[in-house]
């Protein structure tokens, strides 16, 4: 077993979707929270085979997009200070914020640094002991561990010139939020693997009761979208609505053990600001005052506040689950991955960018 | 941002560092993880791997029942 080519078998995948047409009656609007699913539905067609009956929404679950235009503000500022290495992940680089992005910053002569790892972070500010270190942590649970881990080793090791901006997402809490809209359509979830890996499942137990959802854990390669589809359409269709593991070689029940642990002792549950969204009770995580000494925020207060920008961009309804992308009438046109307006067209998970490299649109 | 991807674990190390390490190879392509949240991982393992940090061990046994489900289904009892 390879754990990739079982799930990209063609045949397997015509029999899954044969299994979902024979189950399907009435007409089910799904929702798959997480961008990377987003991104595999579009790359590899999947809204092509299921039966007319099904809508699928396009959650969230991206933390590029999610990201508050403040924090990138804020981000940028720091940047451009010339005492400071500033690090960030790839993605974040020409996201943008009020005036400008990143990737701008840098060709200004920010030292700006792309990462693969929290960790490297660390290494930066061994390697560069007459500068300030920043790193921008950024993500959903399944980021989580790995940027605690950086600030853990930080404080345990008594790194001084190292400091993070923390902009940390919860997924379940923004599950509430979209049920508890009263334009919500949302009939079931696909809830994202990688957060369910770290984080169990038992949190999605209380929300499929209230709310009457079938939610199931799902992976992200198309015979396990497909999977988790036919598993919400199952129950749909006899008035079921449990939590299910569709991806369960990878998700146990309580999750990652370890990495809660860490999650714990460096992160407190706090309200954030979903970009586009608003505020979202107990949506985010914080550090804990421990790691005061750690946080970028109070090591380099925010001097300039912008106003966010008004434009056309209906990013925080495409986030809800409210609009599609091609709904968006700047959507193609003024709003490209070249020139995005939102930051759900800069980031490869974000659904306007996932329409626009694979589906066939009308520019 | 939230890709992770399965990967092989060819070899572990790391008895002198302060966390576990392992190479593990994505189709050939080989890179140094951190396995500090998969301590019972051992070589030859799949694991999830995700911004350097393997998220969990891959079990096979789970991943075979679920592939079965497809094949389990009776055309006569649809
Ligand atoms: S297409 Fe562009 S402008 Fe429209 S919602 Fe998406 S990101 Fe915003």
């Amino acid at each position: 077993m390879k754990y990739i080519d079982e799930y990209r078998d063609r045949g397997s995948i015509e029999k899954c979707s044969q299994r979902i047409a024979e189950a399907v009656t009435g007409p089910w609007t799904i929702m798959e929270i997480c961008g990377g699913q987003t991104r595999s539905i579009a790359k590899h067609g999947l809204e092509s085979l299921l039966p007319s009956e099904i809508t699928l929404l396009h959650g969230p679950g991206c933390p590029v997009c999610v990201t508050p235009q403040s924090i990138l503000d804020h981000a940028m500022e720091i940047a451009s200070n010339p005492e400071v290495v500033f690090c960030t992940f790839g993605d974040m680089m020409r996201v943008p914020g009020t005036n400008t992005d990143l990737a701008h910053i840098k060709a200004e002569g920010g030292d700006v640094r792309i990462i693969q790892s929290p960790m490297e972070a660390l290494n930066l500010a061994r390697e560069n002991a007459d500068k300030e270190v920043v790193f921008l942590a950024i993500g959903f649970e399944t980021t989580a561990p790995a940027n605690a881990m950086a600030l853990y080793q930080s404080k345990q090791q008594g790194i001084k010139n190292i400091s993070f901006l923390v902009s940390q997402v919860l997924v379940p809490p923004a599950m509430e939020s979209i049920l508890n809209s009263p334009h919500s359509k949302v009939q079931g979830f696909l809830a994202a693997g990688h957060v369910c890996t770290i984080m169990g499942f038992e949190e999605y137990e209380p929300i499929a009761q209230r709310y009457q959802v079938p939610i199931v854990v799902t992976g992200f390669e198309p015979l396990d979208i497909l999977m988790g589809i036919d598993m919400v359409v199952r129950q749909l269709e006899e008035g079921r609505h449990e939590v299910e593991n569709q991806y369960s070689r990878s998700v146990q029940r309580e999750g990652n053990l370890a990495a809660q642990k860490i999650l714990n002792e460096v992160f407190e549950v706090i309200p954030k600001q979903w970009r586009g969204v608003g505020e979202i009770p107990s949506s985010g995580l914080g550090l804990k005052s421990v790691y005061r000494h750690l946080n970028a925020a109070l090591r380099f207060p925010q001097k300039i506040i912008y106003e966010p920008l008004s434009t056309n961009c209906i990013s925080g309804q495409v986030l809800q689950g409210l609009k599609k992308p091609n709904e968006c009438e700047a959507f193609g046109k003024e709003c490209t991955p070249d020139s995005p307006l939102g930051a759900t067209m800069v980031s490869s998970e974000g659904a306007c960018a996932a329409y626009f490299h694979y589906q066939n649109f009308q520019a | 941002m939230c890709l992770a991807i399965p990967g092989k674990i060819l070899g572990i190390s790391g008895e002198n560092s302060i966390m576990p390490m392992g190479k593990v190879s994505f189709g050939g392509v080989v890179r140094e993880v951190n396995l500090a949240y998969v301590p019972e991982a051992k070589q030859g393992d799949y694991v999830i791997v995700h911004v350097g940090f393997a998220i969990s061990i891959l079990n096979e046994k789970e991943a075979q029942l679920v592939l079965n489900t497809l094949d389990e289904i009776d055309p006569e009892t649809r």
